[in-house]
């Protein structure tokens, strides 16, 4: 049977063109036929429990369930007969008995599956006038509210948490009407992707517990954007009120997020309206910020760059920023004289060039289809819960994954294989797959164990595979020679290699800076000092690589910062503070990692006198007297981008064929960084829902037990963590995860602006 | 002539053992098979031949049944025994688990041969501890004996069966429930098609029959198809077991030829208890529509017959109603159990079940409305044909036939708010 081969069947009078083994709700769908269903959908199982979408076949004794009935050729089907209506009918009724019909105070009414549907398939009258049933609600979390009572059991959440989400949270118990949806004994869903099952949900059982009685669905105006937490890009619809955000959900783009959207990008808008959200510019006035009108902190922040010396000029952007954004910047820096500026601030080594344009080397949709794929140093469930998706389907399809990292990370499938060490060991693991492939190992003196031979041949035997290199390898003080090593790999098997980078941008960053006069590095600025420093979009102790080292940076320079908030560090330091608006509020482009640009409005006001961040570089451009800043819109910003980057596609081929050598030395004790999911920009540190799941970072450092026994440590000792001139007291906490000799202490998070970079010699005490 | 195939060891001292099976031509069958090299195709055939339908319920003919598996696709295919035995009214399957378990044992074996099988499974019913630990004796005498396990008798053949203890759920005994309920997962029909026979436990082919159906085979494959079929009537081969239960003066299994009229049966049974007057029959266990005594009197125990009477044979399962009884209050009952043994996966038996026994309970206890009879009547359609599986439609039948027969007693029941029969 080829896959070309079609069939013809007739529903309602009309000839609809088929494949075999398609359900006939498939085509009814695609036809436009309006089929009632609930339990339904294209991304799930069929589990043909609602009995909704029952029709009429014919030959067929009784109405069958259009989602779990084949078609066949010559097949006849009335979706609206007296039959099929009376069978739809009889199915709504029985729907809508024991539901509490409390529409007037449910989140879901006007956008509710139930609703609509019972519209047009449900009685004006109810013939139930016995006691209806009620359902205790479990609290299942900070993000998913449930009225479990509202559930008519379709099991969409259930096979959710089964086959995408890869954890079964979601469970039915009990027999017969006394059938529970729930999570069986109480505790918080984990899956950073449960938001989903809020939209999956066709009622309102389970809605979104931050907008829980925040607004009425028909009070909203849906906006389009891009979510820019991750290197996804995830299509969202943005649900605004009085010029307000009130919630994002996902918009389906099967070539990106397919119908799916991750909790950190679905939450995360609460940020928005945080406390510490700021809503005037402040200039430093007798030692403290105060707020001043706009004029002042504009033409005092020309005033503060055009008078900086321009070789110690620069400036440092967050690797969400826009293209519009960065390419202003640039342009403004280029104006005064100087290139340094650099959006890599979590990278932790450049002393070998990157690749032209760092990219995931493969489209998204293509990574469903690998053979083999080694991670390393990637927690990807957490990091890029959408590209973890697609991998999750290879691996599901036979595909071997495997990886390499400094922590035994879980993951929501079976890894093939892994190798969980020490980060100074991972460039010598990653030299054994090298070495069994037969390529160059960096100079590292490598023999391969049986794992890493096996590694190699599933990479080699793989007709299509992937070598990813993640955020903690980005952030790794060996990057570069990891780097090295993972490109030797790749090439020697044949297979892809690809980058996961930092925030929303870091592709288009880098399409930008291929264009532009070679400056400072981040690390090159933090080496010399600045002078007079722009921040676009920092969180200084949160987002830098070396915190210490950026203290120290804005310390001695002029800190000019654009900003969505004020964190301690620049209420401390900055000179300049102006509020720009946040990335739902304001227009411009993002480059996900497999290379789209998408192109998004601002879908809500900024607060209070926060402007957009590229009005914010024009006008400082018109001050410092710039040629060719008059840009009207944000178009004509992107206009000049796109004539920049004309020729410019992500290219992860690499300038040097060698590689630094290995500068993490194995010590007593090492620290392990990687940021977690929850800490990874400004906004997500500050959605106060996600702070709450039990994935946010619980404050404490984890090391493996027998090192806690070792150093005669428990399960909540109050310790001392120290690394360089830092130190940090928190409790300890005993992790299996952890491999002997490291203390798992995340960058990014509250505490970790006291230490060093996130990799490197800890010691560790009772306090 | 009774008890001439499952119960055929009745008369014996100690009928289950292996001996007593032995010395009734048990075991004949299987090793007439193994020595003669008799073929799959050929078993098949005669059990086709014997027009043995299957005796748990649904009358499907077993010959049929075994030949919709693809006996050469590779891989392991299973024999599961339906022992769940769960439907109100019957008892049948437990008397041969207890007195003839070795039929079964070699009926499955058998069966396994006929299908290229390995293993099967017996899920038993969970209140059924007894006949679980008969069972499983005499799984050990036939392994003792050669008679299962590896190489059978020295022929090569191998074949193992498990028995497995279910955990009291009604559904269970709905086929694709049962074998959820085997992979330790919550008991829940499945979707059908994939049917078990493509797609069965473990994903693998599967066949499931009733227990007196796999006891049964020995001896059509002993004494011939033809033979088997003869006992009974057309359409309606064999023998078969009926449990009478209800307001009779001898309830029990009997063992008697399809076709034999009801009243004889009701005679076997010791007649009617304590004289009263017969009012209806449920002729096959709860599900199956009540019949009026008087029409009842008027059939044979066949699958034609009592279907002609708009019922259907079932289980086998006879339950005896006489005058005294209030037909309100019964199907209160009967509601009540469908109600609280709905698996609650598709909508129209959760909710539905519910609604009925409400409403029936409602009328029973004075609080009926005029509008309950055609509601109910209504619900009933609403339920037949529209869900997963065969419960939904088991619920509902009840309802639909006592309304139809003995609507003026629930009338009365709505209008007086008390009984019409027994003056209460």
């Amino acid at each position: 049977m080829s896959d070309q081969q079609t069939i013809t069947i007739e529903v309602d009078g009309k000839k609809l063109e088929a494949t075999p083994g398609q359900m006939l709700i498939e085509v009814t769908d695609a036809a436009g036929i309006t089929v009632p269903r609930f339990c339904y959908h294209k991304k799930l199982s069929v589990a043909a429990n609602c009995r909704m979408c029952l029709v009429e076949v014919e030959n067929a004794p009784k109405p069958l369930p259009a989602c779990a009935t084949p078609v066949a050729d010559g097949m006849k089907a009335w979706t609206c007969s007296p039959l099929a209506r009376q069978a739809q009918k009889g199915t709504m009724e029985f729907l809508l008995i024991n539901h509490p019909l409390d529409c007037p105070i449910c989140d879901q009414g006007g956008e509710c599956e139930l609703q609509d549907v019972a519209m047009g398939f449900g009685g004006g009258l109810s013939r139930f006038v016995e006691g209806k049933r009620a359902v205790k609600s479990e609290d299942i979390g900070p993000l998913i509210a449930t009225d479990m009572t509202r559930c008519i059991h379709c099991t969409r959440c259930v096979r959710f948490g089964d086959e995408i989400a890869g954890v079964r949270e979601m469970g039915a118990t009990g027999r017969g009407e006394h059938m529970k949806i729930g999570v069986y004994v109480e505790h918080a869903v984990a899956s950073e992707l449960s938001g989903n099952i809020i939209d999956l949900c066709p009622v309102g059982a389970l809605t979104s517990k931050p907008f829980r009685y925040q607004a009425r669905a028909w009070e909203l105006t849906t906006h389009d954007s891009i979510a820019a937490h991750d290197g996804v890009g995830s299509n969202i619809h943005v649900h605004v009120r009085n010029h307000q955000v009130m919630r994002v959900v996902p918009k389906d783009n099967e070539a990106v997020n397919e119908t799916w959207l991750s909790d950190r990008d679905r939450f995360s808008y609460q940020a928005l309206y945080s406390e510490d959200r700021l809503e005037k510019p402040l200039m430093r006035k007798n030692g403290g910020l105060a707020p001043v009108e706009w004029q002042e902190a504009l033409l005092e922040a020309a005033t503060v760059l055009k008078g900086a010396d321009a070789d110690r000029l620069g400036a440092l952007a967050s690797p969400s920023a826009t293209l519009e954004e960065l390419h202003l910047l640039r342009r403004l820096l280029a104006g005064l004289g100087s290139n340094n500026m650099d959006t890599r601030l979590g990278q932790g080594d450049f002393r070998s060039a990157d690749p032209a344009v760092p990219w995931l080397g493969q489209k998204f949709a293509e990574v469903e289809n690998n053979q083999a794929v080694l991670l390393i140093g990637s927690w990807l469930r957490k990091d890029q819960p959408l590209l973890n998706h697609r991998v999750r389907k290879a691996a599901l399809a036979g595909g071997k994954v495997m990886a390499i990292n400094p922590l035994d990370y879980d993951f929501n499938f079976t890894l093939d294989s892994k190798v969980v060490c020490a980060p100074s060991a991972m460039a010598q693991a990653l030299a054994g797959v090298a070495a069994a492939l037969g390529a160059d190992t960096c100079g590292l003196p490598a023999e391969a164990v049986s794992q890493q031979k096996a590694m190699a041949a599933n990479l080699k035997n793989a007709e299509q595979g992937l070598v990813l290199l993640g955020s903690v390898a980005q952030s790794h003080p060996d990057f570069c020679l990891l780097r090295r090593l993972a490109a030797n790999i790749a090439e020697a098997a044949g297979v892809s290699l690809g980058f996961v980078g930092d925030g929303a941008n870091s592709t288009g960053a880098a399409m930008l800076a291929a264009r532009a006069e070679t400056g400072l590095s981040v690390e090159g600025m933090l080496e010399q000092g600045l002078d007079a420093c722009l921040l676009l979009n920092v969180e200084p102790e949160y987002d830098s690589a070396h915190p210490q080292a950026m203290n120290a940076l804005l310390g001695k320079a002029k800190v000019v910062a654009l900003v969505t908030h004020l964190s301690p560090w620049l209420e401390a330091q900055a000179d300049i503070v102006l509020p720009i608006a946040a990335f739902l509020e304001t227009a411009g482009s993002l480059v996900n990692i497999q290379g789209d640009i998408q192109s998004f409005n601002g879908t809500a006001r900024p607060v209070g006198e926060a402007r957009p961040a590229w009005k914010v570089l024009r006008v400082l451009g018109n001050l410092a007297d710039i040629e060719g800043f008059d840009y009207e819109s944000v178009t004509d910003v992107l206009d000049e981008v796109m004539k920049v980057l004309t020729d410019v596609h992500p290219d992860n081929q690499m300038p040097q064929a060698d590689a630094p050598e290995a500068r993490l030395a194995d010590s007593d004790l090492q620290r392990i960084g990687g940021t977690p999911l929850y800490h990874t920009d400004m906004l997500v540190r500050r959605a106060q829902a996600l702070q709450h799941t039990p994935d946010a970072w619980k404050a404490c450092l984890l090391v493996n037990p027998e090192l806690a026994q070792a150093l005669g440590l428990e399960d909540g000792d109050s310790v001392v963590l120290r690394q360089d001139s830092g130190e940090l007291t928190l409790p300890l906490g005993v992790d299996e995860r952890v491999p002997g000799n490291c203390v798992w202490m995340p960058t990014g998070v509250p505490g970790s602006e006291l230490l060093g970079k996130g990799f490197g010699a800890v010691s560790l005490e009772k306090a | 002539m009774a008890n001439e195939v499952c119960l055929r060891t009745l008369h014996l001292d100690r009928p289950w053992l292996l001996s007593s099976y032995e010395s009734e031509g048990g075991y004949e069958a299987l090793r007439k098979i193994l020595t003669e090299k008799i073929s799959q195709e050929t078993i098949i055939e005669t059990v086709k031949t014997s027009g043995l339908r299957g005796r748990g319920g649904a009358g499907f003919p077993t010959g049929l049944k075994w030949s919709f598996i693809n006996r050469s696709a590779p891989g392991e295919k299973y024999i599961v025994c339906n022992s769940d035995e769960g439907e109100p009214g019957t008892f049948k399957d437990r008397d041969i688990l207890r007195y003839n378990p070795h039929a079964l044992i070699e009926g499955m074996i058998i069966a396994g041969y006929a299908i290229g099988g390995t293993a099967g499974y017996n899920y038993i019913r969970g209140e059924f501890w007894e006949p679980y630990e008969r069972f499983e004796a005499a799984l050990q005498e036939a392994r003792d004996a050669g008679l299962l396990g590896e190489n059978i008798l020295g022929s090569g053949f191998s074949f193992d069966i498990h028995a497995h203890l279910g955990g009291g759920a009604y559904v269970c005994g709905e086929e694709t429930a049962l074998l959820e309920s085997i992979e330790g997962k919550k008991g829940q029909p499945r979707f059908k098609p994939p049917f078990p026979a493509m797609f069965g436990l473990y994903g693998r082919p599967t066949i499931i029959n009733n227990t007196e159906s796999l006891a049964s085979i020995p001896d059509i494959i002993r004494q011939g198809g033809e033979w088997f079929r003869d006992l009974g009537v057309e359409n309606s081969g064999g023998s078969k077991l009926f449990s009478i239960s209800g307001n009779i003066n001898n309830p029990g299994v009997f063992e008697i030829p399809m076709g034999t009229p009801f009243s004889e049966l009701l005679e076997m049974a010791g007649g009617m208890k304590d004289g009263y007057k017969l009012k209806a029959v449920i002729p096959g266990g709860s599900s199956a529509p009540v019949i009026p005594g008087e029409q009842m009197m008027e059939l044979t125990m066949d699958y034609d017959s009592i279907a002609k009477a708009g019922s259907m044979l079932g289980s086998g399962a006879v339950i005896i109603i006489d005058d005294r009884q209030c037909m309100v209050k019964l199907l209160d009952r009967i509601s009540y159990f469908y109600y609280e043994e709905s698996c609650g996966q598709c909508t129209p038996c959760r909710e539905g079940t519910g609604w009925m026994h409400r409403v029936i309970h409602r009328i029973e206890n004075g609080q009926g409305r005029p509008e309950d009879m055609d509601l109910l009547d209504d619900v009933t359609q609403r339920i037949m044909g529209r869900t997963i599986c065969a419960l939904g439609d088991a619920a509902a039948m009840p309802v639909a036939a006592f309304i139809k027969h003995y609507r003026e007693e629930f009338q009365y029941h709505i209008d007086h708010k008390k009984c019409m029969v027994g003056g209460r």
